[in-house]
């Protein structure tokens, strides 16, 4: 699926993004890294659970609300092969927990603060990930 | 009424990724296919992010403190040791054949695609998978390692 360069939507969304990442900085005094609450959320005590399930929680109501608001005029388009999809998971899962955050945690938080280690992963996993995408798509192909 | 804030946050959070159209992994791929017919939606995404968090950033390294007074929780290490490439290498492949990263997967729940729930079932695997093996090799969890209240990063 081909999608075409939609500024406006993505700078609005972007800008929301980064309000809560910087809302959740101020309240909680916490990085908004979803691999990082994710991985807490099974991991971590007791009583620094449950604010790593609502966060959690709202993102497919976010998700629900934010499709509404645009129509859906994005789209949804997903690979449809269940190995590749396991790989891709597993990697996104274990590298994530490895490297101490995502796109989030890493790229807007991280990045945010000026932190040297959240600039070398984001830049890391950037080049990684388009080079995977060349590899899959114009050299293997049909992915 | 830290997990009513931390709902909050999280919804704004989803309702963004969901009006960048973030959520379909066919955008972010056209993104990362730089070589291909190239959508540079998340450039813009992820600058306006920055933007604006960078600001709340600004502001709570000048206050020295949360709004409600407390201290921050946050990442202080700054040393590059392998596991971080090696991390963020895996997921970059990952995250480049599927076209969806921790964020996107969960909030795309929504829709209850078949496909989507298979990678966020692998992708939790991976997590679990990741952190007992590090508690078993008596490590810990990385990102819990050196959290103090210090901004400085």
């Amino acid at each position: 699926m081909e999608t075409t360069f939609t500024p406006l939507l993505g700078l609005t969304g972007g800008a929301l993004i980064g309000l809560a990442a910087g809302l959740f900085l101020l309240l909680n005094g916490r990085v908004a890294g979803i691999s990082g609450v994710l991985g807490g959320s099974i991991f971590s005590a007791r009583g620094d659970r449950a604010w790593r399930f609502t966060f959690i929680a709202g993102l497919p109501l976010g998700a629900a609300l934010g499709t509404w608001l645009t129509g859906d005029a994005l789209g949804f388009a997903i690979a449809s092969n269940p190995a590749l999809l396991i790989a891709g998971g597993l990697l996104v899962g274990v590298g994530t927990q490895l490297g101490s955050g995502c796109t989030s945690g890493h790229g807007v938080c991280g990045m945010a603060r000026g932190s040297r280690r959240s600039i070398v992963a984001t830049v890391t996993f950037m080049l990684v990930a388009g080079l995977t995408v060349y590899i899959a798509r114009h050299l293997i192909g049909g992915l | 009424m830290k997990n009513i804030y931390a709902l909050i946050c999280g919804t704004t959070f989803g309702v963004g990724l969901a009006v960048s159209g973030m959520t379909n992994p066919a955008k972010v791929l056209g993104f990362l296919d730089v070589a291909g017919h190239w959508d540079a939606t998340l450039a813009l995404v992820m600058g306006s992010a920055l933007l604006v968090s960078a600001v709340a950033a600004r502001f709570a390294r000048q206050r020295g403190s949360t709004l409600l007074g407390e201290s921050f929780a946050l990442p202080t290490r700054r040393d590059l040791d392998p596991q971080l490439i090696t991390g963020a290498s895996l997921f970059g492949i990952g995250w480049g054949l599927v076209g969806l990263c921790p964020g996107p997967a969960l909030a795309g729940l929504v829709r209850g695609n078949v496909e989507l729930l298979i990678f966020v079932g692998a992708m939790i695997t991976g997590v679990i998978g990741y952190r007992l093996a590090m508690r078993i090799l008596d490590q810990g969890p990385r990102d819990a390692g050196g959290v103090t209240g210090s901004m400085a990063s």
